[in-house]
């Protein structure tokens, strides 16, 4: 079944979300970092930054409060067992460190049908509290067709 | 940080552990039961639990991060996912310098496990300069 297209172009009210030093920290350790400037305070202001500074991938911890809720937007109809996450893009402004505040917009870029797939996607913009866009993702998902 | 066409990045080379999923899943917010659950997982067909995609799309960024000299060196990175990583395996990130364009190296990268892209067609345009 062809997926409903109406929904292009739907903005979702933004999320917030604050950097927390011990969640970078959180983070940097699951994903195996250990470079001082994402877990240790000193080492991150020795060199010029306010705190411990997130890795790039970090994005996906505070952009996903904004695209938790869009897999269960009923407008959508997006089925989430058959769900896979297809591909993803971030493109980074400047760094974000602990006590960023961080804005989430969502907005649904595209949505199509191929074979018996459906492609919804997703783009994302993130800024900090001084209204600089940090990240901008672009999140590729595919509902796996059914019988 | 120096990067020329031709040079390699990595390889960068993790094993994730048997936990490392619900650690991981704690740390993004992302507990989809596919990857905390091995009964749910195997329920829905698969082998068990699995990785979580930005998962090892976190092991592709931390390899350019690594050969760009920090954090603020990578600027753009896409990836497409395919098939699924799996914990206790090895995962191997390498990629090639494909050009480097106005101090800014675009850098064509990849992720195996067991022999099997889990990640393919990365592209990440990192700042030398």
């Amino acid at each position: 079944m062809a997926a409903n297209t109406d929904a292009i172009g739907k903005t979702y009210a933004p999320t917030n979300y604050a950097v927390g030093r011990e969640k970078v920290r959180e983070y940097a350790r699951a994903v195996g970092e250990t470079k001082p400037l994402y877990l240790d305070v000193e080492a991150a202001r020795a060199a010029g930054h306010d705190d411990v500074v997130a890795p790039p991938m970090f994005a996906v911890v505070y952009s996903f409060p904004s695209v938790m809720p869009v897999f269960f937007d009923p407008e959508l109809g997006i089925d989430f067992s058959r769900l896979v996450h297809g591909g993803q893009e971030f493109e980074w402004g400047p760094l974000v460190v602990a006590g960023d505040e961080i804005s989430t917009t969502l907005t649904v870029a595209d949505i199509s049908t191929r074979g018996r797939n459906s492609f919804f996607v997703f783009e994302t913009t993130s800024t900090n509290e001084r209204g600089e866009t940090v990240c901008v993702g672009r999140w590729t998902n595919i509902v796996r067709g059914g019988s | 940080m120096a990067l020329d066409p031709g040079d390699e990045i990595g390889p960068l080379k993790v094993t994730p552990d048997k936990y490392l999923t619900i650690r991981y899943a704690g740390a993004s917010g992302d507990f989809n039961p596919i990857h905390v659950d091995d009964e749910f997982a195997k329920q829905v067909g698969l082998p068990g639990k699995i990785l979580h995609g930005l998962y090892s799309m976190a092991q592709v960024a931390r390899a350019q991060t690594d050969a760009g000299g920090g954090p603020e060196a990578l600027r753009r990175l896409s990836v497409q996912f395919r098939g699924m990583g799996l914990p206790e395996h090895e995962l191997t990130v390498t990629g090639t310098v494909r050009e480097v364009d106005e101090g800014v190296a675009i850098i064509d990268a990849s992720c195996e496990q067991d022999g099997k892209l889990i990640i393919r067609n990365a592209e990440a345009r990192v700042r030398v300069s």
